[in-house]
């Protein structure tokens, strides 16, 4: 096998190779110049692409949304950086309003290929305002897209297919992933095609439903399911708008039982678009209610002990799990 | 800022008469609009410059195919001196296939690429950001094209207005902020919205010049123009032009603006941009009579037939509410 990448690592190389291969390619946002990001994710871009291709911003989110709307109408494709996904609500309405209905109000004559990378999630002693997985604001808005990568191979490779796509793209990636997932990565032109969910573990007896963060203990749950005698299947969604229906309905087809899990506040969550598109289209398949397991509709709080009781976790997902295998 | 000069950039008496044709037809564009709606055949989403359209022409007259401007949405005439045809636009204003929008929305919410306009949203402001980074492209190409970008006083209380001027400040780029000053945010007049008397002030604090200039007179707004541009193109940087000036219909035709006196419409109404223009004109010979009788059958022609368009023209297809929402 090739080499691995941490995630972290795996989006500066997508950055790289992108901004490598097309010109037309910049990335913008707070810190992301010579300091290299909050994160460290944009780290030696700047040596390498100059300050006319890695340009460092005020505090103005709007505009760094704004600006990148205005440069992908010349053909430019901008990668823009919101410092925390928490900071998205001050970029929101160049985003929901200006981006997202800009090719239906042009008669379909124009387009507008910018990513934005949002850090996003918790469990990372973040608080309020550090911790925020804002993306249902977004799946409820036509006109862009959202994924939320929860792999090193995935974070490379649907950063690179957002960048080659010519809509506006919402990334979301994992703080809390982004030094700890680690793997292979895709290699020259290979990406991860948006839209395309995976199957992360087969099984025959329930679906967990799940995505980024919520991958890994939702995994951690199944195989303790597995010993005791009930087969769960982990589907990564990857993309959340727009979602793979069809590999969730093959799923709820053969488990007939299906679990949502999401590190997102529940009151609309995606969970409760899945729970009722499945409801709606496959209701004939169903053994059982669909479940989620979320967090509470609160707050990320800072405190630890708060945090960790709101984050689900591979023990409230085998419970929730159980539940499920029983109907 | 050195004092406008109003000699400086000569115009043949053959551009002095575009100029007023231009004066001409979109104020009988504007005028048949409100007219239309009155009449029930164009439902709503008209927001007339009557009044304020010598700072399109000023502005727009002499712009180069690979300028772009960003308009507010007043500035109907803009669309047209860059190139639109009177028959799209009128199409697009009655909602039709046809129409720039296909019938998606009315009014400026639509822009044509390969003209350099930009349309904007409803919120005003939103369309700085996106100037700015129209503008940033041309910095990258270092090309000497410009973007012109406009916006109301009201809109100058915005928090996308102070974060597009400031990045135009940082950044050196090639932009115009063209300020319409109508003395009305809808109802709201000035001195309720700001505590300053000149939005022009507040490009001092972005660190580049602001200039308060006369907006009824369109060779004041030409010349004030082509200086601003002239410095823009050899990388002088942003400049903002206040235009001081007054709409005589309501925020839209469905206001009937009682927030304000008799007397000061009838003060406005004398300061027409129109019958100055013409005075001057008439004074250097270069309008006489029979010129003004052929320049106003032109206009009328023009707008009657793109009446005639509109009018006929075929309603969207009931599909085209869901499609072009992504490339």
């Amino acid at each position: 096998m090739s080499k691995e990448l941490s995630y972290l690592e795996a989006i500066r190389e997508a950055l790289v190779e992108e901004m490598r291969r097309e010109p037309k390619v910049f990335v913008l946002g707070e810190d992301v110049g010579a300091y290299g990001g909050a994160f460290g994710v944009t780290q030696g871009l700047f040596e390498e692409f100059g300050e006319m291709r890695v340009i460092d911003t005020p505090i103005s989110e709007s505009l760094i949304v704004g600006a990148s709307i205005g440069a992908s109408l010349r053909g430019y494709r901008p990668v823009a950086e919101m410092q925390f996904a928490d900071f998205i609500s001050c970029g929101f309405d160049q985003i929901v309003n200006q981006a997202a209905t800009l090719r239906y109000r042009y008669g379909g004559r124009a387009s507008v290929p910018i990513v934005i990378r949002a850090p996003s999630g918790g469990n990372v002693g973040g608080g309020l305002y550090h911790s925020q997985n804002p993306e249902a604001w977004f799946i409820h808005r036509p006109g862009v897209k959202v994924v939320a990568p929860s792999t090193a191979w995935d974070a490379k490779g649907l950063l690179k297919a957002a960048i080659q796509d010519d809509n506006p793209v919402i990334y979301f990636e994992h703080k809390y992933l982004y030094r700890r997932a680690k793997g292979p990565v895709p290699e020259g032109d290979e990406t991860v095609p948006l839209g395309v969910a995976a199957i992360r573990r087969e099984g025959r007896d329930a679906t967990v439903l799940t995505y980024a963060a919520m991958v890994t203990p939702s995994l951690e749950a199944a195989d303790r399911l597995s010993k005791e005698g009930v087969e769960v299947e982990v589907i990564d969604l990857r993309t959340l708008l727009p979602y793979d229906k069809n590999a969730i309905f093959a799923s709820v087809e053969k488990t007939n039982h299906v679990l949502i899990v999401h590190e997102d506040t529940r009151t609309l969550g995606v969970g409760a678009e899945l729970s009722a598109v499945i409801m709606e289209e496959r209701f004939e398949s169903l053994d059982a209610p669909v479940m989620r397991v979320t967090y509470p509709d609160t707050h990320p709080p800072f405190s630890h002990v708060l945090e960790q009781a709101c984050l689900p976790n591979a023990d409230t997902i085998t419970e929730a799990l159980r539940k499920l295998a029983a109907y | 800022m050195p004092p406008i000069k109003r000699t400086k950039f000569k115009l043949t008496p053959a551009q002095l008469l575009d100029m007023f044709y231009w004066l001409k037809l979109i104020r009988g564009f504007d005028e048949r609009l409100s007219i239309l709606v009155r009449q029930g055949k164009v439902r709503s989403g008209v927001y007339t410059g009557i009044g304020q359209e010598a700072i399109v022409v000023g502005t727009c007259f002499g712009l180069r195919k690979d300028d772009y401007i960003c308009p507010l949405h007043r500035d109907l005439g803009s669309f047209l001196m860059k190139g639109v045809e009177p028959r799209a636009m009128m199409a697009q204003m009655f909602g039709k296939a046809t129409g720039l929008s296909k019938g998606r929305d009315s009014a400026l919410h639509s822009g044509v690429s390969e003209l350099g306009i930009f349309g904007n949203t409803s919120m005003l402001g939103a369309n700085l950001p996106v100037a700015a980074g129209l503008a940033l492209t041309y910095r990258m190409e270092q090309t000497d094209a410009v973007v012109v970008a406009y916006f109301g006083e009201g809109a100058s209380n915005v928090g996308d207005f102070h974060e597009a001027l400031n990045f135009a400040g940082v950044q050196r780029l090639p932009i115009l902020f063209i300020c319409e000053n109508n003395q009305y945010a809808y109802s709201v007049p000035i001195e309720k919205s700001m505590a300053i008397d000149d939005v022009a002030d507040r490009a001092r604090g972005y660190g580049f010049d602001g200039v308060a200039i006369n907006g009824n007179d369109v060779l004041a707004v030409y010349q004030a123009t082509q200086g601003a541009l002239t410095r823009a193109r050899s990388g002088e940087g942003p400049t903002l032009i206040e235009c001081k000036t007054y709409r005589w219909h309501g925020h839209s035709e469905h206001d009937k603006a009682f927030y304000r006196t008799d007397e000061e419409l009838a003060m406005w109404k004398s300061r027409d941009p129109i019958p100055t223009f013409t005075t001057y004109l008439r004074t250097r010979t270069v309008l006489d009579g029979a010129k003004l009788k052929e320049i106003e059958a032109r206009v009328a022609a023009v707008i009657d037939d793109a009446v005639d368009y509109a009018m006929n023209a075929p309603d969207p297809r009931v599909e085209d509410a869901v499609t072009d929402l992504y490339a």
